[in-house]
């Protein structure tokens, strides 16, 4: 027993050598594979003639993108085209996830409805769009925007001064000067004042036990800032009408068709799942829960804002998070209809450079940051609502 | 002194009598705000069925060529018929359609049987094993004098259950270890777990495509070139092991504590503990999400168009591009695509909620 302790062998039986060796063996291999990938691409570069690093993004681009919230021209550089990429993806996720959760807790909510032709209807809905894939619902899409619907003569007015023909959707948009963008920034800074001021209120009440109205006080603190602003710098507020002209329509803003199918697929897929989500998040509370609350002498509006929301929500932000994420992730399928996200622009780089590493690193880079980025936003959110022990 | 209580109480009548009228009724018609969603509910009901049944009954075409349904503004059901073995199959020779016809069926009645729980165990994975020989030695040929057809001739509905079903086959494996190294002690092994997991759910499934049909060659030794449908099975199969990890490492945590005691207490070493004593109880609460995450893959695979590959969504496509039919039956190939994948995806979501049930009963 001595002995064989003492013997050079006994090593092997040792739990502590034997976990540093398997972790040496396991990042040894990673590295090994790494390695043998890397001097085989960096052989087929050579072979094909195919320059490497970054330098071309600092060139020239020479396409067109057909769509871009900046200024972008063919002879801007492929950085900016990528940026345009960018933007194009978030604004349309941003739109998606709104639409989808508006759409999808209605749907929700009518899916609990004690009408059974109501909730059964709800049902349906939620079942086709979860069981086809959204791909095929953004060629359907698509292709009825551009195939079924009228040109821009004869387009359908389905809002005063909102057009749907196949040319996409025209809107009225406002006219954007550089003082509306300080109004939009005093804005954000009166929302941001807003949050400690509420806080502080609220602390005020907890010491003096005096309940007083906080909603007002906080509307002032988020609207008088950009109010002051608008008020000094006097903007001449102009919109831009759409209006029917002989062949087409004139003025206002245009979404193009491949915008609107890839809108309306994400967020309509989307949206299934946030009703299947705020259903299970209502129906997590108990019965109970607002006949104690009723019992305490809350009316139902304070019982559902005190004491049924903070519970449901807290059921229903981490499946939300990834529904989130998910409309961020999809909207690379932006390709297959020629909305130019950040998936297609990098496509159409890779073609024109020859370079298909770097564009696809950056792609996976900014998908993985973004969607790290929305992952930890809803985790901080979460753990607000989040149970404290 | 009297006790007992002699004024009994007036009998009353019994509560009135719901007519079975007003009870059917009452949550359609019950309050003033029901009856206006139901007549509102019905009224959309009847308008989408009167505008579905003009369409694919009054209005259709039903013999005839392109230029009747081009005059006609019904569904074309010519188009149908004559594309439907297209659709299906792509373009595997049309004289060997049998075979993938033979291989689909032969896949269905393999997954009949494994739905069954009471089927559960080594011999269904040995049946598998079998039976996708079998399936490959159909698809591919030259062997027992089939003639020999290249993976680039596969398409349709046959190349769409390979892709999810082999997809998701592959990735079990794969994501029960990438789970146990996520859940081992050993920070090197936990942090490479890690970061292949988060990575992988962290990007679009378009971006694993793309490393795959466009990278992959690059990173390959000279000379060596792997089938394009085979690196995107790759891609597959690596992109869903992440979430079938995520999944694993849900059941793990639902093993109670004791469970791993205890089996460290009979002298179990890890591996033992693992196969014997945790992961068979691990695998019956995965079993319903893993079918769920099925049912997802089985319609992300569409995203293989964007690769070139030609799944069932693709055939479909090229389909309604032959230059014959083109612009004239746009929805009735997607609506064709669209109840197919519904057809399959409700047939596994029930499935799904019996296996929730049927465990529930089994805990019980």
């Amino acid at each position: 027993m001595h002995a064989a302790s003492q013997s050079p062998w006994r090593i092997i039986y040792d739990l502590r050598a034997r976990a540093i060796f398997y972790q040496i063996v396991c990042a040894a291999s990673v590295v090994l594979i790494a390695y043998f990938l890397f001097t085989n691409a960096t052989g087929s570069l050579a072979r094909q003639n195919i320059t490497t690093g970054f330098a071309y993004l600092s060139r020239e681009a020479g396409f067109v993108i057909s769509q871009s919230p900046i200024s972008y021209q063919p002879s801007d550089t492929y950085a900016r085209a990528l940026l345009v990429g960018i933007m194009n993806t978030v604004r349309v996720s941003i739109l998606a996830a709104f639409l989808a959760t508006v759409i999808g807790t209605l749907v929700g909510i009518a899916r609990l409805s004690a009408n059974p032709l109501l909730s059964r209807l709800a049902m349906v809905y939620v079942d086709v769009l979860r069981n086809v894939p959204l791909l095929l619902f953004l060629f359907l899409w698509y292709a009825v925007i551009v195939t079924s619907l009228p040109p821009a003569r004869q387009a359908y007015q389905i809002l005063p001064h909102v057009y749907l023909s196949n040319g996409g959707l025209i809107v009225p948009a406002l006219q954007w000067s550089q003082e509306l963008t300080y109004i939009s920034l005093a804005l954000i800074a009166g929302i941001g004042l807003a949050f400690p001021f509420a806080r502080k209120m609220r602390d005020k009440r907890v010491v003096t036990g005096v309940e007083r109205r906080r909603w007002p006080l906080v509307l002032l603190a988020v609207i008088a800032p950009p109010l002051l602003f608008f008020a000094v710098l006097r903007p001449t507020l102009a919109m831009d009408w759409p209006e029917i002209g002989r062949f087409r329509i004139a003025g206002g803003a245009q979404l193009m068709p491949e915008f609107v199918a890839l809108l309306v697929g994400l967020s309509l897929s989307a949206s299934a799942n946030v009703a299947e989500i705020v259903r299970s998040g209502i129906t997590a509370v108990k019965k109970g829960q607002w006949e104690a609350a009723a019992s305490l002498g809350l009316h139902r509006p304070l019982a559902l804002r005190l004491v049924i929301l903070p519970q449901s929500l807290r059921v229903i932000i981490p499946p939300m998070t990834s529904t989130y994420l998910n409309v961020f992730k999809n909207s690379s399928l932006a390709i297959a209809i020629g909305y130019p996200d950040l998936v297609m622009v990098s496509n159409t780089i890779m073609n024109q450079t020859g370079q298909a590493i770097e564009p696809i690193a950056i792609f996976m880079m900014v998908y993985l940051s973004l969607s790290l980025c929305i992952s930890a936003f809803m985790n901080w959110y979460n753990a607000r609502v989040a149970l404290r022990g | 002194m009297q006790l007992v209580k002699t004024d009994l109480a007036p009998r009353v009548s019994p509560p009135q009598q719901v007519g079975l009228w007003r009870k059917l009724s009452a949550p359609y018609f019950g309050t003033p705000g029901n009856a206006i969603i139901t007549v509102t509910c019905l009224a959309l009901i009847v308008l989408v069925l009167q505008k579905a049944f003009t369409w694919l009954v009054v209005d259709a075409v039903f013999t005839g060529d392109p230029a009747t349904c081009k005059a006609s503004g019904g569904a074309c059901w010519p188009f149908f018929t004559s594309k439907v073995r297209f659709m299906v199959f792509g373009f595997y020779p049309y004289d060997e359609q049998w075979r993938p016809l033979a291989a689909l069926l032969l896949f269905f009645a393999g997954c009949g049987i494994s739905m069954g729980p009471a089927f559960w165990g080594r011999k269904l994975l040995a049946f598998w094993g079998l039976t996708l020989a079998a399936l490959f030695c159909l698809m591919l040929g030259g062997v027992f004098g089939l003639s020999y057809v290249p993976t680039s001739k596969w398409g349709g509905l046959p190349l769409s259950f390979m892709l999810s079903f082999i997809g998701l086959a592959g990735a079990f494996p794969l994501g029960i270890v990438l789970a146990l190294a996520r859940a081992s002690k050993l920070p090197v092994i936990r942090a490479l777990a890690i970061a292949f997991i988060e990575l992988v759910r962290g990007v679009p499934l378009i971006s694993i495509l793309f490393m795959a049909s466009v990278m992959l060659p690059l990173f390959m030794p000279e000379g060596l070139t792997i089938d394009k449908l085979l690196r995107a099975q790759i891609a597959i199969i690596l992109f869903a092991a992440a979430y079938v990890a995520e999944i694993v490492r849900g059941g793990l945590q639902a093993i109670p504590r004791g469970q791993f005691e205890a089996s460290a207490a009979m002298g179990l070493h890890y591996w033992q503990m693992m196969r014997l004593i945790v992961l068979p109880q691990a695998i019956k609460t995965m079993i319903p999400p893993l079918v769920t995450l099925f049912i997802g893959f089985f319609q992300d695979t569409t995203l293989v168009v964007i690769v070139g590959l030609l799944d069932f969504l693709d055939t479909i496509r090229s389909a309604m591009r032959d230059p014959q039919w083109q612009g004239i039956a746009v929805l009735e190939g997607y609506i064709f695509a669209a109840s197919v994948y519904l057809l399959f995806s409700t047939i596994m979501g029930v499935y799904s909620r019996f296996l929730e049930r049927h465990f529930r009963m089994g805990h019980d």
